[in-house]
């Protein structure tokens, strides 16, 4: 198991219990999709794998390393966390200094290839030299996704990656991220989007993980929707054999 | 060309250009008329405009203002036409200074973008933290103002005008709003920083081309030149 959280247990410091005892393996070159209502504990999940918050009680193993002060750096290098808002993600004024970033933080060889890789692998080569706040919404996230890319993580963590996309950078994220060769656990509302990239789906509910298995089956299954809070568009009906 | 001079040499250069005419004596007016030539062949041969010089001269209305009464109410106002001499030599000092301190600074402005500034002063070892705030003010201004307008423009879609200071408290709350989304927006960022392996420091490339220095002390080095003619006909 390239990730594996071992009965995770967080509460906020106000004392909302956001993890209320959390397990989850996920193996390497695996696809998963985490759903859950708003408010579930999943961004929460994602901000573990990479050491931004500690799990209070259990563990977080990242590549069969267990995270702890002497690890985080390390694990945030292999865990490539693309935020929601990624207006949040690219701090720099352009989008070369920011791709760079990473790289540059941990020493990594051959930054400006790197650079010029991450952005061809998103589909934004040429659009080093621009600022951020010039590009597009749906640019502006598969630059965010290349910032990571440029450290070569194993893994990708993605929040509400198709978040604010019109169809034609939704689908052209979906192509992006297919095309990658690393492990994935996405964080979505987003369920056909979870369908077409991710074969297993992971559902958190009260701090709990509800449903590990495949998507099709849990999308099909209008009963387990429904007990999550969650729905497909309106007059979308899954075959839970087709696909 | 001077685009292309790295930036830390144009901000020292400029720098150093001001503080020598602030402080070359006052009477030395055929002085400054020399700093005024150089810094207008300067300006003209990377290409700014009158019109530009002249916008950013507008800058400086405020000090005029203030420069224009010290003739009137400067002590001994038994002088030339009832004006005070001493009042008009304050006036004289503060106009020129400031109008060629203002012409440098559009030089610098015109030849270098805001990114390139960073670069420039963090080459120049301008402390960590203070780099930091003007990366990410450049990053955001924008960011933030857009943020204001859409908040406007909700508030005009619900039929509010700002005409009296009755409506100060509703701008008041919509500046705090924004005071608060902007100090998350910041907890955000900060979260994004360090899941890249951020350790307080901001990694910005000096850039430019060889040989930069000597061509911008250029500057500099020719108001020293004016400067020691001035001393010397002091004498």
């Amino acid at each position: 198991m390239v990730i594996s959280l071992d009965h995770v247990v967080y509460v906020y410091p106000d004392g909302t219990p956001a993890l209320r005892d959390v397990s989850l393996g996920i193996a390497a070159g695996e696809r998963v999709a985490l759903l859950g209502p708003n408010g579930a504990g999943k961004t929460t999940l994602a901000l573990h794998l990479n050491g931004v918050l500690r799990p209070q009680e259990g563990q977080v193993r990242v590549a069969g390393r267990l995270v702890t002060d002497d690890t985080v750096r390390e694990t945030r290098r292999q865990v490539g966390l693309v935020f929601q808002d990624p207006d949040d993600q690219l701090f720099m004024p352009t989008v070369r200094q920011d791709v760079a970033f990473g790289p540059e933080n941990y020493r990594l060889d051959d930054v400006p290839g790197r650079v010029e890789r991450a952005l061809a692998a998103v589909g934004m080569q040429g659009a080093g030299d621009r600022a951020p706040h010039h590009l597009s919404f749906g640019q502006r996230r598969r630059v965010a996704i290349a910032t990571v890319l440029s450290m070569d993580p194993g893994i990708l963590v993605l929040d509400e990656p198709s978040s604010n996309l019109d169809p034609a950078s939704r689908r052209e994220l979906a192509e992006v991220l297919t095309g990658l060769d690393v492990t994935m656990l996405m964080v979505t509302h987003d369920l056909l989007f979870a369908l077409q990239l991710c074969p297993r789906s992971v559902v958190l509910a009260e701090g709990r993980i509800q449903y590990d298995g495949p998507t099709r089956e849990l999308l099909a299954d209008a009963g387990l929707l429904a007990r999550f809070r969650l729905e497909l568009p309106y007059g979308v009906v899954l075959d839970p054999t087709d696909g | 060309m001077a685009h292309r001079l790295s930036p830390a040499s144009k901000i020292v250069a400029v720098t150093a250009f001001v503080f020598i005419v602030v402080l070359t004596p006052r009477e030395w007016i055929v002085t400054f008329i020399g700093y005024a030539i150089v810094l207008g062949i300067v300006l003209l041969a990377v290409g700014v405009r009158p019109a530009r010089m002249a916008r950013s001269l507008v800058l400086e209305v405020p000090f005029v203002a203030f420069a224009l009464l010290l003739p009137l109410v400067g002590p001994d106002p038994s002088g030339f036409a009832g004006l005070s001499i001493a009042g008009m030599w304050a006036a004289w000092n503060i106009l020129i200074k400031a109008s060629l301190g203002v012409l440098a600074a559009t030089l610098l402005a015109a030849t270098t973008l805001p990114v390139d500034m960073v670069a420039g002063l963090q080459a120049l070892r301008l402390p960590t933290p203070l780099v930091a705030i003007f990366t990410f003010f450049i990053r955001y201004v924008d960011v933030v103002s857009h943020q204001y307008r859409r908040m406007r423009v909700a508030q005009e879609a619900r039929g509010f005008r700002a005409t009296s200071p009755r409506s100060w408290p509703v701008l008041a709350t919509g500046l705090g709003a924004l005071f608060v989304r902007s100090f998350e927006r910041g907890e955000r960022v900060h979260l994004a920083l360090v899941s890249r392996g951020y350790d307080g420091r901001l990694p910005v490339p000096e850039a430019g081309m060889p040989r930069s220095w000597p061509l911008a002390a250029m500057l500099p080095v020719s108001a020293l030149v004016i400067l020691a003619g001035g001393w010397l006909a002091s004498w």
